[in-house]
């Protein structure tokens, strides 16, 4: 039996922190660019729009990360596609990602006054320049720090791709428990790194917010 | 061309109704202690002395900035390696409990720091000692500031309580994974499980907001 010292656990772990860095990264580009497109749907007051992404936000929020990973998993492949574990996580991850932004945003948009739209109105602008010249950048003001904010849960997600096969670092460390028998150390040591990433995170929401309240 | 069955999903049903069974118990339990656990720590880190805030928001921070399913697999995995070995039931309450817990006094603090001060002051001025003050005074307005983000987090923790299948608690996710490996119809299996999470979010909710108002927080007098 091979020996893993602590270093070898903690290094293999990095290795395979590196996965469930770019699951997050994957899952809130992607996230935010769908998220993005449901929001200016509803906003630009698209025929079922509101009533469609409310639904999607719905479902998204009210059914667990885990269901929604199972059923990409096993959904696709249905159809005959071959799907990997990443391509799964990656989907799931994404819409999930999708639904909580879009409706952080919508709040970030709601906290811009009325009157900003009817003075853009009244000055002739378009949707969608009002939208990038008058509403836009105060929203998008208010949207950073919850949006930072959520890519914690984003991260602390990716943890559950573990389940449906995908080696990121929760996965390893069961990889590892099993190989050297030391559940303790190893689960600490993943907890450890999971709070590394997410907590610089967390504090930089919580500064940026700050920042904001100051700032008025 | 893809054909879904699901009555050979729901021709299962008792298998799912426990399941679900399961889940409504586990997260009654956990919300019940949770809560308790999150009030006090919130009031411990919004007024306690110094040592305890500090230790508080070290328990709240390491717990917000780590997965929940890491933390189960710690208590479930790690903890018997120093002689405490615990039921996957047991094992996912006090997961789910200390979860919460976390998060839950985050939103309680929240609450009782925006207790203006005069609350206080007229309290001790009517010679309620400090026990009372704090159940009659304080904490029933703060808990019904903020009780729609505590039923929010008590549906999450609900919802992810889905994992604790993964240690073998017999809960839904569990019972569709056992249906699933039973007839091959993992699809359907999941579909439904998903169904009836969905509508426990919807129910647990009502129901938090209904009972929150009557018996958590007591009979808040209506505003003259």
């Amino acid at each position: 039996m091979v020996d893993f010292s602590l270093w070898d656990i903690l290094r293999n772990l990095l290795l395979a922190a590196r996965w469930t860095v770019a699951l997050s990264l994957v899952a809130f580009i992607g996230g935010g660019l769908v998220g993005g497109a449901l929001l200016l749907a509803r906003l630009a007051r698209w025929p079922g729009a509101q009533r469609g992404v409310a639904l999607y936000v719905q479902l998204f929020q009210g059914t667990p990360l885990l269901m929604q990973l199972f059923l990409a998993y096993f959904g696709l492949g249905l159809f005959g596609l071959d799907v990997s574990a990443w391509t799964a996580a990656g989907l799931a991850l994404t819409l999930y990602t999708s639904a909580f932004l879009t409706e952080i945003w919508r709040g970030c948009v709601d906290a811009v006054p009325r009157g900003q739209w009817e003075a853009a109105e009244s000055l002739a602008l378009g949707f969608g320049e009002t939208m990038r010249h008058v509403v836009g950048p105060q929203a998008l003001r208010i949207a950073i720090p919850p949006t930072v904010g959520f890519l914690v849960q984003v991260i602390k997600g990716t943890a559950l791709a573990s389940v449906i096969g995908f080696i990121e670092l929760t996965k390893a460390g069961t990889m590892i428990t099993n190989a050297t028998f030391r559940p303790f150390t190893v689960y600490a040591c993943v907890a450890l790194l999971y709070f590394g990433l997410c907590w610089p995170v967390s504090a930089a929401s919580r500064r940026l917010e700050r920042n904001l309240r100051r700032g008025h | 061309m893809v054909v879904l069955d699901f009555p050979a999903v729901l021709e299962q049903w008792p298998a799912l109704l426990r399941g679900a069974g399961f889940t409504l118990g586990l997260s009654t339990v956990a919300a019940a202690i949770g809560v308790a656990v999150g009030v006090a720590c919130g009031w411990a880190r919004a007024l306690g002395p110094r040592p305890l805030q500090r230790a508080v928001g070290v328990y709240v921070e390491l717990i917000r900035n780590t997965p929940f399913i890491v933390q189960l697999f710690f208590i479930y995995f790690g903890l018997p390696s120093l002689g405490l070995r615990l039921s996957p039931e047991l094992a996912s309450i006090i997961a789910m409990v200390v979860n919460l817990g976390a998060y839950a006094a985050e939103i309680a603090r929240a609450g009782i720091e925006g207790t203006p001060r005069g609350q206080f002051e007229a309290a001790r001025s009517l010679a309620l000692n400090e026990f009372q003050v704090i159940t009659r005074v304080v904490l029933p307005p703060a808990l019904a500031r903020v009780w729609p983000a505590m039923v929010s987090q008590i549906v999450i923790v609900m919802l992810g309580s889905a994992v604790c299948g993964q240690i073998s608690a017999q809960e839904l996710s569990y019972a569709a994974n056992l249906i699933q490996s039973r007839n091959f119809r993992a699809f359907e299996a999941y579909i439904v499980a998903t169904v009836i999470y969905l509508v426990l979010a919807v129910a647990v909710r009502q129901f938090l907001n209904w009972i929150g108002p009557r018996w958590i927080f007591g009979r808040v007098p209506a505003r003259r």
